[in-house]
C-alpha cells in the first residue's frame, strides 16, 4: 500500500510540471500580448508596459519565465491582481467558499445519484429505470448555465423558497441552490454509472454464489452488489471534486458567489491574464490532488489494486 | 501439395445421420450477418435510435439550409419590437433587442453544429491516430502518450478553453473555437482508442494475421482498426454533444464566438437579463441547444447498446 | 430418438428410502428476441440421499440449466415452464422467494464452475465462508470465525487461519475451489450441486480437489449432483449417470453399465470418442487398411542422422521480465528453459504440460512470433532468426498456426471467404478467380459447403470455426502446422471430428504437426512423439506408446493418473479400434 501511494505520488510530479507548463505557455507564449490586452481599449503607456513586462518576467527567456512562475506556484506566491491585491489573499478568501460549495454538490450528487442508480440498476428495463434514464439524459444535455438560470428564477425568485443569490451571506442555506445546480450534471453521470455497474454486478458469478449460500436478497444487494458497484462510482466522485471546482466558474458567476470560480469569472470578463493564470493553476493543482486522493481511495476499496 | 482431391469418403465424413448433423449444418437460408450488420439489425429495432436519428437529421438540415426554415434575417432587429409577443410570422416573439427569436434559433444551429462536427473530426483524426499507434505499437511512444494525456486530463476541458479563448480578443471565429476544443479534447479520444486497440491487439486473429505474413501496418489497418472502432464511434458521438455544450458555455461567457455569429450560447447569455419578465426568450435557444445535444448523446447510447454483445442478448 | 426408461433406477441402500430429489418432466425456457427457447425439455431424474449422480452432456445440452433450476437460480429470463422439482417431498418450483432462501445453503449447496469469478474480489475469503454460516444460522461471532477456519482446513486448505484473512486474488485456482467447497458444505446441506467444479483447473489439481470433495461428501453422507462434460470424469466419480443431449435425457443408469453397454446412439458415440477412454492413435482414412503397428513404428527408432527433421529446436530459453513488488524492481521468469527437440517430417509431436509449463511460449517461438532469449529454431537446417524479410515471408508460408480459441482466432468482421482468402492475397497467390476457386477447394477439404463463404464467424459453431481456421492455415500449402491447444475448447464429439480431420489431412498432404496441449488423452489420439514439459523444461520425451505404457518420470505418471477415467478398470480394451467409431462423426 505504501509503495503504491509512493508510486502514485512520483507519477504525479511530471503531470504537475506538464500541466503548469501548459497553462503558462497557453497564456504567455501564445500570439496576442497579454500586457497590451491589460489596458483594454485605452492602451497603456510604454513605460507602464515595460514595468509590467518586468514584473511578470516577460523580458526573460521563456524557460526562465516558466521556472520563476513555477517557483511562485510552489511557494504559493502568485503575484498581485490588476487592482494590486495579492492573489494569495484573494484565493485564501475565496477558496473556503468554493470548497464548501463543491463539497455540498458532491454530497448531493453522491447520495441522490447512488440511490436512484441502485434502484434503476436493480429494476433495469422497468418504468422507474426508463424514467430516470430519460431525465438524466436531459440533465446532461441542458447546459449548466440554463439549469442555473431556471432554478434561480423559479425556486429563488418566483417561489422564494431559497435565496436566488449568495453575495456575502455564505451559509448552507444560501449555497443549497447553487450546489444543486453545480452537481446536477455530475448527478446524472453518477446515476448512470451506478446503474450500469449495479446491473453488471447483478449478473456476476460471485453474486449467484452468494445467493446460493442462502443469503437474503437485501444482504446480497448491499454486501455484494452495492459494495462492488461503488468502486467505479467513488473513483468518479473523487475526480469530480476537481471538475466541480472548475464548474464553479459558471455557477458562482450566476449566483454571485465570491469563490474561486466567481473571482475567475470576473477576472475573465475584465481580461486580467495573470490572475486567470494563477487561479487556473490553483484549480488544476486541486484537481491533481483530488485525482491522487481517488487513487488512494481506489486502492482502499479494491484489494486487488492494493496488493498489486 | 497435390491439388486437393475430393475424397469419396467425405460424403459420409460429417454425414447428418443423427441430430448431430443438425448442429453441424450451416444455415444457408438466412442473410449473412457480420458484426456490423448484426448491430444494425439490433439498432433498427430501438426507438431511441430512430428518434435521435430523426433529430440529428433535422438539426443538420437546419444548420446547412437555415433559409429553408425562415425567410427572416436573424440580424434584422428593431428595438420597437423589444420583447414583443409572438405574432403572425414571428411564432417565438422577439428578444430584448427586438430580433425575431425563431430566426435566431434557426440560424444559431449552424454555429453549434459546425463547432461540434469540426471539433469531433479534428479530435477523431488526431486522437484516433495517436491512440491507435500508441496502443498498437506500445513501447516508449505509448508511455509518452500516457503521460501527455495525463497532463491534458489534469486541466478540465472548459477551464482550459476559457483560459485560452480569453487570450483571443479580436480573432475569434468558429475555427479558433474548434482548434481550442480540439487541442484539449483529443487526449480523451486518444485514451479510448488506445484502450480499444490494446483490447483487440492481443486477439488471436491478430496473431493469426501476423503468422500469415501480414505486415504490422496491414494488420493494424485491416484487422485492428475495424474491430476497435466501436467504442471510438460511441465516444465521439457523445463527445460531439459535449463540444456543443462547451462552445455554448464559452459564448455564454462572452469568450466564444464573436457577436456577429448567431449562437445559442450568446443568445442564452443575453436572455438572462429578460428572464424575469419574459422566460420564453431564454427557453427557445436553450431548448434548441438541449435537443441538439440530446440527440447526439442518445445516438451514442443507442449505438453503444447495439454494439455491446451483453446488452444484445438480454 | 429412442425412448428411454428413466425411473428404473434402484435406490442405493434399501427400497424403502425416499428419494431426496426427484425431477419430473422438467421444462425450462428462456425468453429471447425470437420468442421462447426451450433449454430443458422434459427432464426427469432422481437423487437418493448420499448418492452421487452425474449429468453428462455437451455445451448447450441443458445440464447446467437443470442444476440451476434445482437451486432456483436460473440466469436471466430463464423460467421453469413445466414439470416439478421435488426436494424432500416438496415441489420447489412452487416455493416462494423466502422458502428458497431458507433452502439454499442449508439444504442445497452449490460448488460453481469457475473458481476465479465465484468469490467476491473485495471481501476476505474467511468473511465469505462466515457469511454462509451466519445466513444459515450455524454460528455467529467468534464461533463463526473458528468454524470458518475449520471448514477451510477440512476442504483441504493448508494454513487455513492465515488464508482466511486473505483476499481471493491471493489464492490459486485450486485453493479458490477449495474455499468454494468449504462454502458449499458450510451448513451441511443434504444435496450438493457441483457444476463442472474443476473444469477450469489443471488435471493434477483437478484430481486432488475431486478426490477431496468425494471423500468429504462420502464422510458426511451428502448427496451430490455432479455436472460435467467429461464422460470419463463422470463415470469415475458418480454411481449413476444421466446423459443429456439438446435439453433431453437420452440415457440414464449405473455408470459402469452405460460405459460398457451404451444403448442410445448418442451415448455410444460419446463413449467411442471420449478421448479419455480411447487408447490408440486415430488412423486416417487411408491407413485404416494398414496395420496400426506399421503406422506407429515409422518414427523414433531411426537414428538421428537418418531422420528428416523439418524443424529442430536447440537449447531454447526464454526469459520474461516482470515488474516486481517495488517500483523499478523487476523479477525474471524463465518461461522456457533449455528446450531441445526435433520433429521428423510428416509426423506429429505433442508438447504436453499444465498451465505455466511454457508450452505455448515454445509454440510462439517456433512460429517466429516471439524471439528466444537464447537458443535457436532450425527449419530444414536454416536458423530462423537469420532469415531476412523476404525469407521470413517465405517461412510464414511454410509454417502455419491453429489457435486454441475458435471464437478468437477468426476476425469477426471478416466473412469466411475473406478469412480464407487473406493468406492468398497477402502472398499474392493467383488472381481473384483462381483465389475463389481455391477457397472453394479448401472449404471442401474441411468438409464445409461452399455456401459457407458468405457467412461470418459468429454464425458458425465452435467446431465449424475451428475447421475454417484449419482451412485458412492450409491455404498456403504449408509443410508444418503448429496447433496451440487447437481442440481444447471443443466439445468431445466435435473434438474427435477435428482430430480425425487433422489426421486425414496429414496423410493426404504430408503435413507435420506440432501439437501443444494440456490433455494427455488427446495426445494419445494424435501424436507420434511426446515431450512432457514442466516449469519450462522438457522432463520426458519419447514415442507416444513409450510415454503411455512406460512413463519414466514421476511427473508424467502423475499426469497420466490424473486423466479422468484413467483409473476405470472396466475401460474396454480397444487395442484395435473399430475404425468407424471416430470416422462416422
Amino acid at each position: 500500500m505504501a509503495w503504491y501511494i509512493g508510486r502514485r505520488l512520483v507519477q504525479t510530479i511530471p503531470v504537475f510540471l506538464g500541466a503548469t507548463l501548459l497553462i503558462y505557455a497557453m497564456v504567455f507564449a501564445l500570439p496576442g500580448d497579454p500586457v497590451a490586452a491589460l489596458g483594454g481599449d485605452r492602451g497603456l503607456s510604454p513605460a507602464l508596459v515595460e514595468r509590467i513586462r518586468e514584473s511578470f518576467n516577460l523580458d526573460k527567456p521563456f524557460l526562465v519565465q516558466y521556472l520563476l512562475y513555477l517557483k511562485g506556484v510552489v511557494t504559493f506566491d502568485f503575484g498581485t491582481t490588476f487592482s494590486g491585491r495579492s492573489v494569495r489573499d484573494v484565493i485564501g478568501e475565496a477558496l473556503p467558499t468554493t470548497f464548501m460549495l463543491a463539497f455540498m454538490a458532491l454530497v448531493f450528487e453522491a447520495v441522490l445519484g447512488v440511490a436512484a442508480g441502485l434502484v434503476a440498476g436493480l429494476r433495469k428495463g422497468k418504468a422507474f429505470d426508463a424514467t430516470v434514464l430519460i431525465v438524466s439524459l436531459f440533465v446532461i444535455a441542458v447546459p449548466t448555465f440554463v439549469i442555473g438560470f431556471v432554478l434561480q428564477f423559479t425556486v429563488g425568485v418566483k417561489w422564494g423558497v431559497l435565496p436566488p443569490t449568495v453575495g456575502s451571506d455564505v451559509s448552507v442555506r444560501t449555497l443549497l441552490l447553487p450546489a444543486m445546480v453545480l452537481g446536477a450534471v455530475s448527478l446524472a453521470y453518477v446515476l448512470r454509472l451506478t446503474r450500469t455497474s449495479v446491473a453488471e454486478n447483478l449478473t456476476a458469478d460471485y453474486v449467484r454464489t452468494a445467493t446460493a449460500k442462502g443469503l437474503s436478497r437485501p444482504r446480497v444487494v448491499t454486501v455484494h452488489v452495492l459494495r462492488n458497484s461503488l468502486i467505479p462510482v467513488v473513483t468518479f466522485l473523487g475526480a469530480d471534486l476537481g471538475a466541480l471546482m472548475g464548474g464553479a466558474i459558471i455557477t458562482e458567476g450566476i449566483f454571485n458567489i465570491n469563490g474561486v470560480g466567481g473571482t475567475l469569472y470576473r477576472a475573465i470578463l475584465q481580461g486580467q491574464s495573470s490572475t486567470v493564470v494563477s487561479l487556473t493553476t490553483v484549480l488544476v493543482v486541486i484537481y491533481i490532488a483530488a485525482n491522487l486522493l481517488v487513487d488512494v481511495l481506489y486502492a482502499a476499496l479494491d484489494p486487488r489494486i492494493r496488493y498489486a | 501439395m497435390p491439388d486437393a482431391p475430393v475424397r469419396p469418403d467425405q460424403a459420409h465424413f460429417f454425414a447428418a445421420d443423427t441430430e448431430l448433423g443438425l448442429v453441424d449444418q450451416v444455415d444457408e437460408t438466412s442473410a449473412p450477418t457480420s458484426l456490423w450488420a448484426d448491430a444494425w439489425q439490433n439498432l433498427r429495432r430501438r426507438p431511441l435510435f430512430w428518434v435521435s436519428a430523426a433529430l440529428i437529421a433535422l438539426v443538420l438540415l437546419v444548420a446547412a439550409f437555415p433559409s429553408m426554415f425562415t425567410s427572416l434575417d436573424p440580424r434584422f432587429c428593431e428595438l420597437r419590437n423589444s420583447l414583443g409577443e409572438p405574432t403572425a410570422g414571428h411564432p417565438f416573439g422577439f428578444d430584448r433587442q427586438g430580433c425575431d427569436i425563431y430566426a435566431r434559433t434557426i440560424y444559431g444551429a449552424r454555429a453549434s453544429v459546425a463547432t461540434g462536427v469540426l471539433t469531433t473530426l479534428l479530435v477523431l483524426i488526431v486522437g484516433g491516430i495517436v491512440g491507435g499507434v500508441a496502443g498498437f505499437y506500445g513501447g516508449w511512444f505509448d508511455s509518452l502518450l500516457s503521460r501527455v494525456t495525463d497532463i491534458f486530463f489534469a486541466i478540465p476541458l472548459v477551464l482550459a478553453a476559457i483560459v485560452v479563448m480569453q487570450m483571443f480578443k479580436e480573432s475569434r471565429n468558429i475555427l479558433t473555437v474548434v482548434l481550442v476544443l480540439g487541442i484539449f479534447g483529443w487526449p480523451q479520444l486518444a485514451r479510448v482508442t488506445r484502450g480499444a486497440v490494446v483490447a483487440v491487439r492481443h486477439s488471436e486473429f491478430v496473431t493469426a494475421a501476423r503468422a500469415l505474413g501480414a505486415s504490422r501496418l496491414a494488420t493494424l489497418i485491416r484487422h485492428v482498426a475495424p474491430n476497435a472502432s466501436g467504442p471510438v464511434i460511441v465516444t465521439s458521438t457523445v463527445a460531439l454533444g459535449t463540444y456543443i455544450v462547451a462552445e455554448a458555455t464559452l459564448s455564454f461567457l462572452g469568450i466564444g464566438l464573436p457577436p456577429q455569429i448567431t449562437s445559442w450560447g450568446a443568445d442564452i447569455a443575453k436572455a438572462q437579463t429578460s428572464l424575469r419578465s419574459e422566460p420564453m426568450v431564454l427557453f427557445y435557444p436553450s431548448a434548441a441547444l438541449a435537443l441538439t445535444v440530446l440527440s447526439f448523446i442518445m445516438m451514442g447510447d443507442a449505438v453503444r447498446d447495439a454494439l455491446d454483445p451483453k446488452a444484445r442478448t438480454r | 430418438m429412442i425412448p428411454v426408461e428413466i425411473d428404473t433406477q434402484a435406490p442405493p441402500l434399501a427400497t424403502t428410502v425416499e428419494p431426496l430429489l426427484r425431477i419430473s418432466d422438467l421444462e425450462v425456457s428462456f425468453a429471447t428476441a425470437n420468442g421462447l427457447v426451450q433449454a430443458v425439455r422434459g427432464v426427469s431424474l432422481t437423487v437418493y440421499p448420499g448418492q452421487t449422480v452425474a449429468i453428462v452432456g455437451e455445451s448447450g445440452s441443458g445440464k447446467s440449466t437443470t442444476a440451476h433450476a434445482v437451486i432456483g437460480l436460473l440466469p436471466g429470463t430463464g423460467k421453469v415452464t413445466g414439470g416439478t422439482i421435488e426436494f424432500g417431498g416438496v415441489d420447489i418450483t412452487q416455493a416462494d422467494a423466502k422458502d428458497m432462501v431458507a433452502l439454499r445453503g442449508k439444504e442445497i449447496g452449490l460448488v460453481p464452475q469457475d473458481p476465479m469469478s465465484n468469490l467476491n474480489p473485495v471481501w476476505k475469503v474467511g468473511f465469505q465462508v462466515k457469511e454462509a454460516l451466519r445466513a444459515n444460522g450455524v454460528a455467529t461471532g467468534s464461533a463463526a470465525t473458528a468454524r470458518a477456519n475449520e471448514l477451510l482446513a477440512e476442504a483441504g486448505l493448508r494454513d487455513a487461519a492465515r488464508r482466511a484473512k486473505q483476499y481471493p486474488h491471493q489464492f490459486s485456482g485450486g485453493m479458490l475451489q477449495r474455499a468454494l467447497i468449504a462454502i458449499g458444505l458450510a451448513a451441511r446441506p443434504q444435496l450438493l450441486i457441483a457444476d463442472e467444479p474443476t473444469s477450469a483447473l489443471d488435471v493434477t489439481v483437478q484430481r486432488t480437489v475431486l478426490d477431496h470433495l468425494q471423500g468429504l461428501t462420502r464422510e458426511l453422507g451428502t448427496a451430490v449432483l455432479f455436472i460435467t462434460h467429461d464422460l470419463g470424469l463422470a463415470a469415475e466419480r458418480a454411481d449413476h449417470l444421466v446423459v443429456m443431449y439438446r435439453g433431453k435425457v437420452v440415457e440414464s443408469g449405473p455408470a459402469r453399465e452405460i460405459l460398457a453397454d451404451p444403448s442410445h446412439p448418442y451415448t455410444r458415440r460419446l463413449v467411442a470418442s471420449a478421448p479419455s477412454l480411447a487408447s490408440r492413435r486415430i488412423q486416417s482414412a487411408k491407413e485404416r487398411g494398414v496395420r496400426s503397428s506399421e503406422l506407429l513404428t515409422h518414427a523414433g527408432d531411426d537414428g538421428p542422422s537418418r531422420r528428416d527433421d523439418i524443424i529442430s529446436v536447440e537449447h531454447l530459453t526464454r526469459v520474461f521480465r516482470l515488474p516486481g513488488g517495488r517500483p523499478g524492481a523487476t523479477r525474471e521468469l524463465t518461461a522456457v528453459d533449455d528446450v531441445t527437440f526435433a520433429i521428423p517430417r510428416g509426423t506429429t509431436t505433442a508438447l504436453v504440460g499444465e498451465s505455466g509449463s511454457g508450452k505455448s511460449t515454445v509454440a510462439k517461438i517456433v512460429l517466429n512470433l516471439l524471439e528466444p532469449t537464447s537458443g535457436r529454431v532450425l527449419i530444414d537446417g536454416t536458423d530462423v532468426s537469420t532469415l531476412d524479410r523476404r525469407r521470413l515471408f517465405d517461412f510464414r508460408r511454410r509454417v502455419q498456426p491453429i489457435f486454441q480459441n475458435p471464437y478468437g482466432s477468426l476476425d469477426p468482421m471478416y466473412s469466411i471467404y475473406r478469412t480464407i482468402e487473406e493468406p492468398l492475397r497477402i502472398h499474392g497467390v493467383g488472381d481473384k478467380r483462381t483465389r475463389e476457386a481455391r477457397v472453394r477447394e479448401l472449404l471442401d477439404l474441411v468438409a464445409l459447403p461452399a455456401s459457407t463463404m458468405r457467412r461470418f464467424p459468429n454464425e458458425l459453431s465452435g467446431g465449424q470455426r475451428q475447421r475454417i481456421a484449419i482451412a485458412r492455415a492450409l491455404a498456403l500449402e504449408p509443410e508444418m502446422i503448429v496447433c496451440d491447444e487447437a481442440v481444447s475448447a471443443l466439445d468431445v464429439l466435435v473434438q474427435a471430428q477435428v482430430l480425425t480431420l487433422l489426421n486425414d489431412l496429414q496423410t493426404e498432404l504430408g503435413l507435420t504437426y506440432l501439437f501443444i496441449t494440456h490433455d494427455l488423452a488427446v495426445v494419445r489420439q494424435i501424436a507420434d512423439e511426446v515431450c512432457v514439459m514442466q516449469d519450462g523444461r522438457i522432463v520426458e520425451a519419447a514415442t507416444t506408446d513409450e510415454v503411455f505404457d512406460h512413463p519414466r518420470e514421476e511427473y508424467t505418471r502423475e499426469l497420466l493418473d490424473a486423466i479422468p477415467g484413467a483409473r476405470l478398470a472396466m475401460t474396454p480394451d480397444r487395442g484395435d479400434p473399430e475404425p468407424t467409431d471416430a470416422a462416422v462423426l
